[in-house]
């Protein structure tokens, strides 16, 4: 034990002395999150609005300053027919178009389905997924107003029945103002993780194997889980240590909403930084060279963290393939908890089967790269 | 403590079809300085990684310290100290960090640890640099360093790499000093080195070509043998025997 002490005061010598590397350990994830928090935003704002309304009336110009009104939208153009409309998407002028159908204050007056079309540019599909939502949801509101102010028949029905046409809207649940950054900041705090954890393992590792100094480590009685307790020990505190940062500044910065535990939340974060870790000595026995493990790292952990968590991409979205891999990616489980916890407020009675994944990699990970740890010496 | 502090027989070791040592046969007595002879690739490192546990044999048998490389690379572990060709030091720690370091790696109290760090850093003459980086000291410094530590924890048997390589003749000569010194103490050291004039240093040498031991005896022996006036031509005539 006093040889595992002493493994672990050389490993916060070298975190201290190596000052870049500590001030990028701390300072990385809180500018990461900054970063990403404003940069990665799918919220929209000031969306360029077409209007072609052929008959103006009194009803389509009620709707109209409704969009105007909505706070997003800026009507950028008006017009009486549809022959502009190529243009004002091509050139980019406009992102969203709504189009009425002649008549449609006429439809709507004799109670008929009055047609409304909504062009939306989904150049980008999520951001046009919420611009679309977003439009539906005016019009859904106007037709609810004039359900509500309809004038009384003798017999107390309803003489206008609300009959604007319009495809069902999509309810986004849990995220009512549609802040991306609350999306965003789970799934940043994984990958923050990852780069601690996975990479800085990885690297100090396979740096210890360029400079020879793990063959004295082998060559000396400490066994194996001991040699990787010194690595993986620090830097469990230190991606604890970012986690609580980040979570901070989240909450601060962001606002991003803690509804569920914060204990369940630090103790999730822990068993993800282990798995990281645990991926990140994995790749290091595999690898004899602090840029090979790097890429290593890289290709293995932190772009399927990027892309295949659900950080940015849903995974709904994905092929069935993709789907597959994505149950040995980590940051998968992490991001569901992460977002479960802070969105959503619900705890491990929803969670237990992500939570159960992520030991599993755990363990899995741990037992795999001891033993190829072990088969090096071979 | 056996008379005999490693004791090699038929010892083999395969990659795929290459075999990189071929049935190895030696004895080095307890307190011996043996060194260990080559050129590049002859196999004499891959016969010390057999020799301190970091590569399993894939034939013959070898004892180290009286201990069994396949079954005892524990105690052997214990028994022995190593300093690697490359350098086994931490650069970015200072001499007194790495000795404590290693001694608490082998199990020394801090009061160990506390009278030998002085005892070793006086006799090398680093005590003003006992708080530097290892990073700062020159090259011939930092070996001597390294193969003091190697010693901290008095192994019985210490196997060096290559020690020299990179350094300067002044050092060398110090480094071999040190040497002696360990093994006056009663230390078997196991060296291999490619330069020709230390191995005139040490008690009997082996001289592996092909993975197999070409020549064994005292420097002295050897010369008498090949009809050589230095140690340097008996290896030149082992190497290419045609010639």
């Amino acid at each position: 034990m006093t040889a595992l002490r002493g493994l672990l005061r050389k490993e916060f010598f070298h975190i201290r002395r190596d000052k870049r590397t500590a001030a990028v350990l701390v300072m990385l994830p809180v500018v990461q999150v900054l970063l990403f928090g404003y940069a990665i935003r799918t919220d929209v704002n000031d969306v360029r609005l077409a209007v072609v309304d052929p008959s103006p009336d009194s009803a389509t110009i009620d709707l109209r300053n409704r969009f105007a009104a909505a706070g997003i939208f800026r009507i950028v153009a008006t017009a009486p027919r549809t022959d502009d409309l190529n243009r004002l998407f091509q050139t980019g002028a406009a992102e969203q178009a709504i189009v009425f159908r002649p008549g449609f204050a006429e439809d709507l007056r004799r109670t008929e389905p009055a047609q409304l079309l909504v062009i939306t540019d989904a150049t980008e599909p999520n951001t046009g997924a919420l611009l679309q939502a977003y439009a539906q949801a005016v019009v859904q509101q106007y037709q609810a107003d004039l359900t509500r102010s309809a004038p009384q028949s003798a017999s107390g029905a309803r003489s206008i029945r609300p009959a604007i046409t319009i495809a069902p809207i999509v309810r986004t649940r849990f995220n009512p103002t549609r802040a991306s950054s609350n999306l965003f900041v789970p799934g940043l705090m994984a990958f923050v993780l990852t780069i601690i954890s996975s990479l800085m393992t990885a690297i100090t590792l396979t740096r210890e194997k360029e400079t020879g100094t793990m063959e004295a480590l082998l060559v000396s009685p400490l066994r194996p889980w001991e040699i990787i307790a010194g690595k993986v020990v620090p830097y469990l505190a230190i991606g604890f240590a970012a986690v609580v940062l980040v979570l901070v500044e989240a909450l601060i910065v962001f606002r991003v909403p803690l509804r569920g535990s914060v204990l369940l939340l630090l103790f999730e974060g822990a068993l993800y930084i282990l798995v990281s870790l645990n991926f990140g000595i994995l790749i290091s026995s595999r690898t004899s060279s602090q840029r090979l493990a790097m890429l290593g790292v890289f290709l293995t952990t932190l772009l399927p963290n990027i892309l295949l968590s659900g950080f940015i991409f849903p995974l709904e979205s994905m092929p069935a393939v993709l789907r597959w891999i994505s149950f040995v990616v980590p940051g998968r489980w992490f991001v569901t908890i992460a977002r479960g916890i802070m969105l959503k407020g619900i705890g491990l009675e929803y969670l237990w089967r992500e939570t159960l994944y992520m030991t599993a990699l755990a363990f899995g990970l741990l037992v795999v790269s001891l033993r190829s740890f072990n088969e090096r010496l071979e | 403590m056996s008379e005999l502090a490693i004791q090699a027989s038929e010892l083999t070791r395969k990659f795929g079809d290459f075999t990189a040592v071929d049935r190895i046969s030696f004895d080095v007595k307890a307190g011996e300085v043996f060194g260990f002879l080559g050129a590049n690739g002859a196999g004499k490192t891959t016969a010390m990684r057999m020799m301190i546990g970091l590569l399993s044999p894939t034939g013959g048998s070898a004892r180290v310290a009286g201990f069994d490389v396949y079954t005892q690379s524990e105690q052997i572990k214990r028994s022995i100290g190593y300093m690697s060709q490359r350098f086994s030091l931490y650069e970015d720690l200072t001499p007194r960090e790495n000795i404590r370091l290693y001694g608490g790696i082998y199990g020394l109290t801090l009061a160990q640890i506390r009278e030998r760090t002085d005892r070793m850093l006086t006799r090398l003459g680093m005590m003003n640099q006992a708080d530097e980086a290892v990073r700062s000291l020159p090259l011939g410094w930092r070996q001597k360093l390294a193969f003091s530590v190697a010693l901290v924890h008095q192994p019985r048997i210490v196997f060096l790499d290559e020690p020299t390589s990179g350094v300067d003749p002044v050092v060398r000569r110090q480094f071999w000093e040190l040497i002696y010194e360990a093994a006056s103490n009663g230390t078997t050291v196991l060296v291999t080195t490619h330069y020709m004039d230390e191995a005139e240093y040490c008690d009997r040498i082996s001289i592996m070509v092909d993975g197999r031991i070409g020549a064994m005896g005292s420097p002295r022996e050897l010369k008498d043998q090949f009809g050589a006036e230095t140690i340097d031509e008996v290896f030149v005539k082992l190497a290419r025997p045609a010639a």
